[in-house]
């Protein structure tokens, strides 16, 4: 096929799967949520259990007025919403969905998830910066030192995942967790790296990636009850619906990786090689709907953490446990 | 050249030193409960300096009593502390009970007696719901606000109203609601079946009181936020004039509710809740342990509660002899009094009002320096004051 045609193709195909992820992320948090507060959640809009409420929010926010403070720097401030989107947007790039189905099977692919990942956070800096809110500069600022802290206990957990994959290819990684780890009489045996010794790595990972979706119990970028919105205090209209829709897109993407890593991907151990084209996108998906869920139960679970708070947990107790967990992936690779 | 010299060595000595960002937290923001305003100076998160800045919603009720008359004036003072509107109107009925020597009958007493309990329990469920809620937890608010609704039907039920029962008449309670023109002459009381609902809801209440142990109380997290932040001793706790839960939660023991009763308290088993540590946690725990001391003087009540008329005689135009009286009551908030000086008219000459949260207020600009941002709203919160009351 055509290059530029099947780029396309791919584009168009990573934006529906981030839209539609997005959109159906939000709609099963607003369900979620009430479930577990005993409300009733969206009703009506759609007709049935008010599964258009997420498009109608989206599209109440189109109508509202694009507000950019007088003293804001303009090009900043507009220009950050779509930072955190393209970010969130990136990851998708290298995450499998199938053994070919996937758009550009990088070498360095978790290199390139963590790189990119990372830029979001470039863009609530600028948010927070460009603003001219001081509520906004101090949730900027505290989404950066955030940042700093858990980049690394989340580079740490991949780490061990890679020494014991043998590879920093996505798919790779998923290949490596289909291989027969053991026989059992005649048997095959394989399994995720959740459960080869990984589960420690995959706790850091978590923890590291709700911080740096900065949600509860680490949204303190955000806070409402101390920051008002903290960075995104003076957004408004589409530019706001940017930053909602990328926050809940990179939940999806985040899980996505952690999925890959961790819970074996698209593969399913019993099925075989040929099938796992056609059945592996909605194996994925299902595994990412367990992650969201966890996500979306912490935060209507759990109180926000203070800031020094989360330094300590970071520093003092997961990049220490980071490097535990490396060498305990040496050894579980030697010896086994 | 001296001159010179001496200025190059002052410039050398000078450290590097940022100036302090001023913060203004309020009057429009999420966890201010309303229109408090706090000038704060921060460096970085770390505040070095805070003042509360009241009075945005200064509404004059002492100003507005000189021209009410005294029954006029129970619609009034329920709206200075909305969330237990009933427990503001009881002190001031009673001073002015107590300065016509009037006394309501037991019934009547009995009456102010459970709704008083009713709305402390809906006072600190408010709390128990907004608490979390700026610690960031917002499950807990749904939680706490369902049964507090279970309250508030309950109140209606007696006095046609949720959050403003004027309810209150000298010299007795007024005739309930739904008592109808039938009926009136006989049994103007309690709506039918209130007992067996107030079982029903004081059920709901402890079982929400033991989902929130489970969910607040023994949270981690929540701990982490709240205990050792704030501690307020207890002599600074008495020096500040603090009182009700934010005082007892300093250890120290004192409820007008057994110290000066004005309603029969004395005749109800019920302890005073303290605690020792006086930090935000500790004052959470006090509240959330009075809720249940206050179901359990509800039940208590509802089986002790005599027969007989609601209303003493009272004329047609009251008016107040001569004399001044000051009475206080155990408000959900502390100690909530009214000061009144009569000259012998329809009107009180002077009202002053020793509202509850503007008390209890003045100890933060004390307790939050050298604070944490975070800190800020989670010992703002712990306070639990009421705008309305603290600008009156």
């Amino acid at each position: 096929m055509n290059f530029w045609l099947l780029l396309l193709v791919e584009v168009v195909v990573i934006l529906v799967v981030m839209l539609v992820g997005a959109l159906v992320t939000i709609y099963a948090e607003l369900k979620i949520s009430a479930h577990m507060q005993s409300r009733i959640g969206p009703y009506y809009a759609g007709g049935k259990w008010g599964w258009a409420q997420p498009a109608a929010d989206g599209l109440k926010f189109m109508q509202k007025e694009d507000l950019v403070p007088a003293a804001a720097d303009h090009t900043v401030f507009r220009l950050a919403p779509y930072i955190v989107i393209m970010s969130a947007l990136a990851v998708w790039v290298v995450i499998p969905f199938g053994p070919d189905l996937v758009v550009r099977d990088l070498d360095l692919g978790v290199f390139f998830v963590l790189a990119v990942s990372s830029l979001s956070t470039l863009g609530v800096l600028m948010a927070g910066w460009a603003s001219a809110n001081k509520y906004s500069l101090l949730g900027g600022l505290r989404a950066a030192a955030q940042l700093i802290a858990y980049e690394l206990p989340l580079l740490l957990a991949v780490v061990a995942v890679v020494v014991q994959a043998g590879t920093m290819s996505l798919n790779g990684i998923v290949a490596a967790q289909a291989q027969t780890w053991f026989t059992v009489g005649g048997i095959e045996i394989s399994a995720p790296f959740l459960l080869k010794g990984q589960i420690i790595g995959f706790v850091i990972f978590m923890v590291a990636a709700v911080a740096e979706l900065s949600r509860i119990p680490f949204d303190m970028p955000i806070a409402e009850s101390e920051l008002t919105m903290g960075y995104l205090t003076e957004y408004s209209g589409i530019r706001f619906t940017m930053f909602f829709l990328g926050e809940y897109a990179s939940m999806v993407a985040i899980s996505a990786i952690a999925a890959t890593m961790y819970l074996g991907g698209y593969w399913v151990p019993g099925l075989p090689e040929s099938t796992l084209n056609a059945v592996g996108p909605f194996v994925l998906l299902a595994k990412v709907a367990f992650l969201v869920f966890l996500l979306i139960w912490f935060r209507w679970t759990w109180p926000r953490l203070r800031e020094d708070q989360l330094q300590d947990l970071a520093w003092r107790w997961l990049i220490p446990l980071g490097l535990l967990n490396i060498v305990l992936a040496g050894i579980f690779k030697v010896v086994l | 050249m001296t001159e010179l010299m001496h200025r190059s060595e002052v410039a050398v000595s000078v450290e590097l030193q940022t100036p302090d960002m001023t913060l203004n937290i309020g009057p429009q923001h999420p966890s201010t409960h309303g229109v408090l305003r706090l000038v704060a100076k921060v460096d970085g998160e770390k505040i070095t300096e805070v003042e509360p800045v009241i009075g945005y919603m200064h509404r004059g009720y002492e100003k507005l009593a000189e021209v009410r008359t005294y029954a006029q004036m129970t619609a009034l003072v329920n709206r200075i502390d909305w969330v237990s509107g009933f427990a503001s109107e009881v002190p001031f009925i009673v001073a002015v009970e107590r300065l016509t020597g009037i006394e309501a009958p037991e019934r009547a007493q009995w009456i102010r007696l459970i709704l008083t309990e009713l709305f402390r329990i809906s006072s600190h469920l408010v709390f128990m719901s907004s608490y979390p809620l700026e610690l960031g937890a917002t499950t807990p608010l749904m939680w706490a606000l369902r049964e507090r609704e279970r309250v508030l039907d309950l109140i209606e039920s007696v006095t046609g109203g949720r959050f403003h029962p004027n309810f209150n008449r000298v010299g007795g309670v007024k005739p309930a609601a739904g008592g109808g023109s039938q009926t009136k002459k006989i049994s103007q009381d309690l709506p039918a079946g209130f007992f067996d609902q107030t079982r029903a809801a004081m059920e709901k209440v402890l079982h929400v009181c033991d989902e929130l142990d489970e969910l607040v109380t023994g949270n981690e997290l929540i701990k982490a936020r709240t205990v050792g932040i704030g501690i307020i001793p207890a002599d600074k706790a008495i020096e500040f004039g603090l009182s009700g839960p934010n005082l007892r939660a300093s250890g120290v023991d004192f409820d007008l509710r057994k110290v000066e009763p004005i309603l029969p308290y004395d005749q109800v088993d019920f302890d005073v809740v303290t605690a020792q540590g006086g930090d935000c946690y500790d004052r959470y725990v006090c509240r959330l342990e009075e809720i249940r001391e206050a179901a359990k003087i509800v039940l208590q009540a509802i089986e002790k509660i005599p027969a007989g008329p609601l209303q003493a005689k009272v004329p047609r135009i009251l008016k107040v002899p001569e004399g001044q009286v000051y009475v206080r009551h155990e408000n959900p908030k502390g100690e909530f009094g009214y000061y009144i000086v009569s000259e012998g008219s329809r009107m009180p000459y002077r009202l002053k009002i020793r509202s509850t949260s503007f008390s209890n207020l003045s100890i933060l600009p004390w307790l939050l320096e050298g604070q944490l941002l975070p800190d800020l709203v989670a010992i703002m919160g712990s306070l639990d004051f009421v705008l309305g009351d603290v600008d009156r």
